[in-house]
């Protein structure tokens, strides 16, 4: 066992592709779906909820608080209860991974809104913005960088996050760690924490650089 | 809902080793330990960054990375490499975790605290140090709470995970039920556990009312 090496590349290359459920690659495949979906679908149940929250004042209070129950709740304990009702499925993780999405997001999305400038939104209404074209051409754009912070949390704790599921036979990447445990193997649990923090990094990467994209006008501003 | 009263209903899960109680109180022991070394490490140190403005850059990046960890992975990569006799490997995952939520906030706290104030302070005579115990300490302590409430929380649910390399506490309720598909065992353990980091969470909302000066809260 002393002699064993921290990294084994034969295995790697062995075990990268080899058509079976347990390849790295499918499971490489199996976690970005099972880390991506619940922020999408977060992101698309958070817009409608913080807008709801931001016209309607007395929502934020009481959705705060919910969220920042499920928020302390361990991802464990949550895939241990739906297990429960949604059996060895992918959506025992994708829906508690949702909440926590949703817990990071709706803030976000309520903050973000909260830093439109009132001259901005005065504006608007002076040329003539009805509501609606307001909240999707003004609003929402000005409000991206913080609704994109939170998106940044929430894509790198999902990824992170997904592991835990193996715990419960559904973790992708995480599933290494298992392996790695009961062979007393490093190699795979090496594996695994590599291409788990790769992945977060790239993740984030991609959307500073769609920061980026959607506000040309921050770069312009810094520029003059 | 037959699950809990199967569960918690049971007499024989409330004495002997592997009760409800002793392991109640050997996850409050861990998690207690790690978040404690955390504290000790990560409070000052933010509150130094802050103060000083050195090195900031290297803990913003080195937390985010952290929350990248997979928790699961560093737990059994460090108990493989350092042997499972005792439980100190254990816990060096669980405070790698719990550091940066707190040296973060520490730092922003600290940071962020009015410049205006910080001149008042200076002008009235204070020194480095006074300045930093006695004006931005209680100023930025609502964010050094948040941080160690994420700490706390965080380390509460790692070492529900910790269960699986063979540490004791609540999460052997859920790990064990897992393994000899005892479902009634896997939902006690679960709501045991959410219990835990709700009675967390209230314990620290009611901290920060105890030690938050009004003044402090009232500006917020």
């Amino acid at each position: 066992m002393s002699q064993e090496p921290l990294v084994r590349w034969d295995w790697i290359a062995r075990n990268w592709a080899n058509g079976g459920p347990t390849a790295i690659s499918a499971l490489l495949e199996n976690h970005i779906v099972m880390a991506f979906l619940p922020v999408l679908f977060g992101l698309v149940v958070a817009l409608p909820l913080g807008l709801a929250c931001v016209r309607w004042r007395w929502l934020y209070q009481p959705t705060a608080a919910v969220m920042n129950v499920t928020y302390s709740l361990p991802s464990l304990v949550l895939f241990s209860i739906f297990l429960s009702v949604t059996g060895l499925t992918r959506s025992t993780v994708v829906i508690p991974l949702t909440f926590f999405a949703l817990a990071v997001l709706v803030p976000a999305v309520v903050d973000g809104l909260a830093s439109v400038p009132d001259p901005v939104r005065q504006s608007a209404v002076a040329m003539g913005f009805r509501p609606v074209r307001r909240l999707l051409r003004v609003e929402l754009p000005v409000a991206v960088p913080v609704v994109l912070a939170g998106l940044r949390v929430a894509t790198v704790s999902s990824i992170s996050l997904v592991s835990v599921g193996a715990l419960i036979g559904q973790g992708g990447l995480g599933n290494l760690f298992i392996d790695g445990w009961q062979r007393q193997f490093y190699t795979p649990i090496v594996v695994g924490i590599a291409l788990i923090v790769l992945l977060a990094v790239l993740a984030d990467g991609l959307l500073v650089l769609a920061q980026r994209l959607l506000t040309p006008w921050s770069r312009a501003r810094r520029a003059a | 809902m037959n699950f809990l009263f199967g569960f918690f209903g049971d007499a024989s899960r409330w004495s002997g080793p592997d009760g409800i109680p002793v392991r109640l109180l050997e996850h409050l022991e861990f998690s207690a330990a790690a978040f404690l070394i955390a504290a000790l490490v990560a409070v000052p140190l933010g509150m130094l960054i802050g103060h000083t403005g050195r090195g900031a850059l290297l803990v913003v990046v080195a937390a985010n990375a952290a929350r990248a960890l997979p928790t699961l992975g560093l737990l059994v990569l460090v108990v493989l490499l350092a042997g499972v006799g005792t439980v100190l490997p254990v816990l060096i995952p669980l405070v790698v975790l719990a550091i940066p939520p707190i040296l973060v906030n520490t730092y922003e706290g600290v940071r962020g605290v009015d410049a205006d104030l910080r001149d008042a302070a200076y002008g009235m005579g204070l020194r480095g140090r006074q300045v930093l115990f006695r004006t931005l300490t209680p100023v930025a302590l609502p964010l050094i709470l948040l941080g160690l409430r994420l700490a706390a929380i965080q380390v509460v649910s790692t070492a529900t995970v910790a269960a699986f390399v063979g540490l004791g506490g609540l999460g052997r309720f859920i790990i064990d039920g897992l393994a000899t598909k005892t479902y009634e065992s896997v939902i006690g353990g679960a709501v045991l556990v959410a219990g835990l980091a709700l009675a967390v969470q209230f314990a620290f909302v009611l901290l920060d009312r105890v030690v938050v000066s009004p003044g402090v809260r009232q500006v917020r």
